[in-house]
């Protein structure tokens, strides 16, 4: 099902590299998974057997939440390894932590680091499926994958529409991931923010149109996507402060309505109200926050089936 | 000791405006005679040279040999056997070791010790400023009499301008090369690769070419100030190469090197976060790439050297974040200035210039000419000879290159220290 005539890679490390039928064979598989919360019994014994570790070298309530939700509804065993208080915060390196996972045979390692390229790291070194719970600066592909899941939910199509992505682009994975599969679906992209929360070459990279005010970007929008401001950055280096930023940049219902009346609003979470927007705007009927969060659910249940036992898959080196 | 005759190769020295085909004189460690068909009186061994070129003993200007203090990259011993395998006779050796080199005594200790070992020979940087700190200068007399021929703080650069100032003046008058690593800190801070599209690419936090530009405008605005001369290490921007050129057509006494890895490489070459591809300053764009190409040609840069700097896989094989910046150069560094010089079209002579004449007359040392009665400090290369290098198998601790796997056309083959056969490449019998 879903991956006839697919070859998928061991690991889901960015949406990079992955074509529009790999995304959309994601996002059937993960409507299709969505039922499966919708029952009265939340289980399917898909990786029965299966042993996923969820290796979280930041903080993270809801990724790993998320995940954890995703394996065991498919039956799988997790193990949570955090940062503080496991054998990395007694020095151990990545790569020493890595190969101690690997001795104890998982079927996919989850891993959400600070560090931008970590994942990548690890994929290269191991075995197993590695997954990609976001990374630095660099990606966070299942969050890109369900909010393109959100999108199609609501509009059917991606193909023509104007997004608009509003906020700190340069410190985040969400935006980046966000730019690479909205382009494969055929969307059209406007990035807005302070300058110092833009960074070089965006739209070449990306070809994304960028603008400093979210007026331009906002205007004709079919979709909105507020990303979440880290107000410890807030030292006078990167931007001057949280109530200005609120006043030039948060969605407030004026700013909403330069966007086409059916508009959607989305955020990674969390949000922080009266930043990014108003209690009102996240408030809105045009607010799909929740509906991301149920939808990251299916998304990762539907890569953890895809690269973990997915009975079509053939990848180097393995027997189907 | 052994006397040489090195017969029928090409004889290139800029110094005194020789390229031609003879036979180069080897007797008492020293140069004896040049000429063709040379007949000496006594007995040497004879070393064919036919088709291969015999040039001065090549000088890095900028090496990192990690002893003291880190042995476990780098030593005197592997350092200098590997500087001896690359065709360098000499080697600058930089103080950013632990405890740095800011003290007569560490330079004497390390002098004694690299004078009983079979390789290069060693030349020391000291410490420009007390513990590197940038903030007083350390005792240059006496530096300088216990054998160092520069000084630097390389790894940072002195980021107070009247300190900066009086370092020119007393390196001056001790007679001591200042070398500047200059790059703002303040603008380089957090960075791990070039600012640019790959950094954007990647999440990486970027170092904007204006780090060295602006760090760079000031160590020029100084030694004009001063009138002293100043060295400008690992030059890696156009932005900076246009302030040096311009420096020079005013007639202040600046010099500048870059290192093979910016003349080949741009941010690109960081792929997938390969941490063999992270140094400092960093990897440029095409244009930067261009510019300091076009330097080398017009002699704005006078020297090519490695910034040879081991890294175990401890400090290599970790997240993109935390590996240490630097690769190692001195068994790559010749191979690929051959090849540019065939890419570009820099006369062999020039190349002799940049890798050897150069860095001799810049530190004012013996060496860097073949003269009758100079050391025989002298370096074989094969033009032609084609392999392909494998870190691994070479004499440095460390193999943190991007350049491992290459596939090369030329090297050292043989290496003479004082007269000494350092480095025999397997490759070739003489």
């Amino acid at each position: 099902m879903y991956t006839e005539n697919l070859l998928w890679p061991k690991d889901l490390i960015d949406l990079k590299g992955l074509s529009a039928s790999h995304i959309i064979a994601i996002l059937d598989a993960a409507e299709s998974f969505k039922e499966i919360s919708e029952r009265r019994i939340k289980k399917v014994p898909t990786l029965r057997g299966k042993l996923v570790v969820l290796f979280f070298h930041e903080n993270s309530t809801r990724t790993r939440l998320s995940f954890e939700i995703a394996a065991k509804r498919l039956s799988a065993d997790t193990l949570a390894l955090a940062s503080s208080g496991s054998s990395m915060a007694k020095g151990e390196t990545l790569l020493d932590t890595a190969k101690n996972i690997e001795a104890m045979a998982p079927d996919a390692l989850v891993i959400r680091h600070s560090a931008s390229g970590a994942p990548s790291f690890l994929g290269q070194r191991l075995n197993c499926p590695v997954l990609n719970a976001g990374d630095g600066a660099h990606a966070h592909p299942t969050q890109a994958l369900l909010d393109l899941m959100t999108i199609r939910q609501r509009k059917g199509s991606l193909t023509g529409l104007k997004v608009a992505i509003i906020g700190d682009i340069a410190h985040s994975r969400v935006a980046r991931s966000d730019m690479i599969g909205l382009k494969i679906l055929g969307a059209n992209i406007a990035v807005a923010g302070p300058p110092s929360m833009l960074v070089k070459g965006l739209a070449e990279e990306y070809g994304v149109d960028v603008f400093h005010r979210p007026e331009p970007a906002l205007e004709g929008a079919d979709v909105v996507v507020s990303l979440r401001i880290q107000l410890e950055r807030q030292s006078g280096r990167l931007f001057p402060g949280a109530r200005e930023y609120a006043r030039v940049y948060g969605l407030n219902a004026a700013r909403l309505a330069l966007a086409k009346p059916d508009a959607l609003l989305l955020h990674p979470g969390p949000v922080n109200q009266g930043v990014e927007m108003t209690p009102e705007v996240y408030q809105s009927p045009a607010s799909q926050i929740l509906e991301q969060v149920t939808n990251g659910v299916a998304i990762r249940m539907a890569l953890l089936y895809l690269l973990v036992d997915n009975p079509d898959l053939v990848r180097d080196g393995q027997d189907a | 000791m052994v006397d040489y005759l090195i017969q029928g190769g090409r004889v290139v020295d800029p110094a005194q405006n020789l390229d031609q085909i003879a036979d180069v004189l080897i007797e008492d460690g020293r140069i004896k005679a040049i000429g063709p068909n040379l007949t000496p009186s006594n007995q040497p061994r004879i070393l064919n040279a036919k088709d291969k070129w015999v040039w001065p003993g090549l000088i890095d200007l900028h090496v990192h040999l990690r002893e003291p203090g880190h042995e476990y990259k780098e030593d005197l011993a592997s350092g200098l056997k590997a500087a001896a395998a690359g065709g360098f006779t000499q080697v600058l050796a930089m103080p950013n070791t632990s405890p740095p080199l800011d003290e007569a005594n560490l330079v004497l200790g390390l002098l004694a010790k690299a004078a009983t070992l079979p390789g290069a020979k060693l030349l020391i940087a000291a410490a420009m400023t007390r513990g590197r700190a940038g903030l007083e200068l350390t005792e240059y007399e006496d530096l300088k009499a216990a054998g160092a021929v520069a000084v630097s703080d390389d790894g940072s650069w002195v980021a107070d301008g009247q300190v900066m100032r009086r370092i020119l003046d007393y390196a001056f008058v001790a007679g001591l090369l200042p070398l500047s690593h200059a790059q703002a800190p303040d603008l380089a801070k957090d960075g791990l690769i070039f600012e640019g599209r790959v950094a954007t690419r990647l999440g990486l936090t970027g170092i904007p070419a204006q780090a060295e530009e602006i760090a760079v405008f000031r160590d020029l605005a100084l030694a004009e100030l001063t009138g002293r001369p100043l060295h400008i290490c690992h030059v890696s921007t156009h932005k900076a190469v246009s302030l040096i050129r311009a420096a020079q057509a005013k007639g202040l006494k600046v010099t500048a090197e870059t290192c093979p890895h910016y003349l080949f490489l741009t941010d690109e070459a960081v792929g997938d976060y390969n941490t063999a591809a992270k140094m400092n300053p960093p990897l440029g764009e095409m244009a930067d790439r261009a510019a300091l190409r076009e330097a080398l040609l017009d002699g704005t840069i006078a020297v090519i050297a490695s910034d040879h700097a081991p890294h175990s896989v401890l400090e290599k094989e970790v997240e993109f974040a935390e590996a240490a910046f630097g690769i190692t150069g001195l068994e790559t560094t010749l191979s690929l200035s051959l090849e540019l010089a065939r890419e570009i079209n820099l006369p062999i002579s020039r190349l002799v210039t940049l890798l050897a004449t150069n860095p001799a007359k810049l530190l004012n040392i013996e060496g860097g000419h073949l003269g009758i009665g100079a050391p025989a400090d002298l370096t074989i290369v094969d033009p032609t000879l084609e392999y392909v290098y494998e870190a691994e198998k070479g004499f440095s601790k460390s193999h943190n290159t991007p350049f491992n796997g290459r596939k090369f056309q030329g090297r050292a083959v043989l290496t003479l220290v004082d007269g000494r056969i350092r480095y025999t490449c397997p490759l070739v019998t003489f």
